[in-house]
């Protein structure tokens, strides 16, 4: 019985293997049929390069070796400059410099565009999805809220945002909103996704304060809270807790969106990757890449919001 | 009958839900301090709907209800002055899941009372212990038998001092070898001089510790005194009919 199991997993499992593998080789295929020549050397420098910096004599003079330590002592005697910070010399002892004549090289690390664009990215995300929080918590409580006035508001603001596209929504953001408030690119771009997000964050709030049971406001009101203690302490903390997987696919989705924010020319990883493009004309190694990227963000915040549920579970 | 020690004073309660229904239809009651009440009636008679409108948690559509002197009207300071005097015990028990059985307890008089963690750690200790589960303080309620969590929830509303207790059925949601654990826990409450309202079908109870027994049906108080008066001497038909459903 157990054998018999085991045998089926190992075969279901070679299934898997076999149809990834056959993917695989279909995209090699194909790229064989358009003659699309793959030049993956190339994306590494764009995401850290390693330069070399010329090191070059300051004056003219004669050059010594003290030990590693460049010595460099001018014609007249009056200067002397040492270099001890760099990774190779082509000279000997005793050469005579002129000023601006490479004596060495060092290298030095420089980030690339597309680690540029990640970071960009992910702080875009990172703070649209904090703001997005508060919006979607204060939205969401006064969509269930007794105030007619707090209500209807907060319903006309998820309806508007969730009826239309984000792309216009950025577009009005940037265009007419940012003009008259005079934001920039970045905070535009943030503003936008964070209301957005908030929106579809709100009613996931409101579900979750509404999956909670009517007793436990009843027992906290009983014991003289009033309703803000009520809520802070009693009911939002389970129903946050309910509500961490919907939100963790509101958040995947609102990093995966942020790409949107490229078309008001903020250089996120989306952007970073056309650029990449139209200069080394290699789409197909960078958009992998760039997806790859993506992924590495999202599996990520997965992970994160896993460890959350795992601490929080203590009470289950 | 206004009396000094009288520390409830209900009078011609109308309790109307949105949905039409008349759920009390004019109920007066008086509690003394110190008095042990236990109200009983067939289900949908409006027992809990009256318990819940002494703490407010129902809004009343006509008559009065004076708890310890203060006027139970909307006014949002009364109503919290009044819910910290007046202590609740559900029949779901309703304990916080998410905080273990001490932070259930510390947790109002910390934030209402804005008491210091060390005291309020102390006090729920205490109370644990008095309530027999000086050793659980660290269990979530989902770690606690029906029995221990409607236990810690009495300890959870003694923890605010209050001077009446409302119990709306503590024991119906427990498996019979619970009840009596929790019985014991009012019925020492009793002695110690807690008044205290008690919706509840144990008739053994009612016997023991009560000083008044409550009728109630459709809406209307229709029969009260002394439980060996409800119980052996019933002289209303539908008290008759209930007790001998019950009995
Ligand atoms: N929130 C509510 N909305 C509308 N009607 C309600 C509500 N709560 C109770 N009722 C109605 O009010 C009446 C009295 O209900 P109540 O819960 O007070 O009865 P009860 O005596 O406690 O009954 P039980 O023994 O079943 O608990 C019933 O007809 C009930 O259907
Ligand atoms: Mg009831």
């Amino acid at each position: 019985m157990n054998k018999n199991n085991l045998f089926k997993n190992f075969i279901w499992n070679a299934v898997f293997v076999s149809i990834v593998g056959l993917l695989i080789f279909f995209v090699y295929y194909s790229t064989k049929k358009v003659d699309y020549i793959w030049r993956w050397e190339r994306i590494p420098s764009y995401i850290i390069s390693n330069e070399k910096i010329d090191i070059r004599a300051p004056f003219e003079g004669v050059l010594h070796f003290e030990g590693k330590t460049i010595v460099i002592k001018s014609t007249d005697g009056s200067k002397t400059e040492k270099i001890s910070d760099y990774k190779e010399s082509l000279l000997s002892d005793n050469t005579d410099v002129y000023e601006g004549d490479i004596v060495a090289y060092d290298y030095k690390y420089k980030i690339g565009p597309l680690t540029w664009g990640l970071w960009n990215t992910l702080y875009i995300s990172f703070v649209a999805i904090l703001i997005a929080i508060v919006i979607g918590i204060i939205t969401g409580l006064s969509r269930i809220s007794s105030n007619i006035v707090l209500r209807k508001l907060s319903v006309t603001y998820i309806e508007l945002i969730r009826g239309t596209p984000l792309l216009v929504q950025i577009f009005i953001f940037y265009f007419f909103i940012g003009t008259v408030f005079q934001l920039d690119r970045i905070t535009s771009g943030i503003a936008a996704l964070a209301i957005f997000a908030g929106a579809y964050i709100a009613e996931i709030v409101r579900a979750g304060i509404q999956s909670i049971p009517k007793g436990q406001m009843e027992a906290a009101r009983s014991l003289g809270m009033n309703y803000f203690q009520a809520m802070r302490y009693i009911i939002l903390p389970q129903a946050l807790k309910r509500t961490l997987p919907p939100m963790a696919g509101q958040f995947i989705s609102l990093i995966k969106d942020s790409s949107l924010v490229s078309v008001i020319s903020i250089t996120d990883l989306t952007k970073a990757g056309r650029e990449i493009v139209s200069s080394t004309f290699s789409p197909f190694e960078v958009w992998f890449v760039v997806a790859i990227m993506y992924l590495l963000l999202t599996f990520g915040l997965s992970f994160l919001v896993q460890l959350l549920e795992r601490r929080l579970a203590a009470s289950d | 009958m206004i009396s000094e020690n009288c520390i409830i004073q209900a009078k011609n309660v109308v309790k109307i839900y949105k949905n039409g229904v008349k759920a009390l239809k004019g109920v007066s009651l008086n509690v003394m301090q110190g008095e042990v009440v236990v109200i009983i009636g067939p289900s949908g008679s409006g027992k809990s709907t009256f318990l819940r409108t002494l703490n407010h948690l129902e809004t009343i559509n006509g008559g009065n209800i004076i708890i310890d002197g203060i006027e139970l009207t909307d006014s949002k300071t009364n109503i919290n002055k009044i819910r910290e005097e007046v202590g609740m015990v559900f029949q779901q028990f309703n304990l916080f899941p998410h905080l273990t059985a001490l932070e259930n307890i510390t947790i109002a008089p910390r934030i209402v009372r804005k008491m210091d963690k060390k005291s309020a750690d102390e006090l729920a200790l205490k109370l644990l212990e008095r309530v027999g589960l000086g050793d659980r303080g660290g269990s979530y309620p989902s770690q606690l038998s029906g029995g221990q969590q409607q236990r810690v929830a009495i300890a959870r509303a003694l923890a605010m001092k209050p001077k009446i207790m409302l119990f709306d059925e503590p024991t119906s949601a427990l498996d019979p070898e619970m009840i009596g654990e929790v019985l014991d826990v009012m019925k020492t409450l009793a002695k110690d001089g807690m008044t205290m309202v008690v919706v509840t079908h144990e008739m053994g109870f009612a016997r023991e510790v009560s000083d008044r027994v409550v009728f109630m049906d459709e809406g209307n108080i229709v029969e009260m005194g002394k439980a060996e008066d409800i119980f052996n001497n019933p002289r209303n038909e539908r008290l008759k009919q209930f007790l001998g459903q019950i009995l």
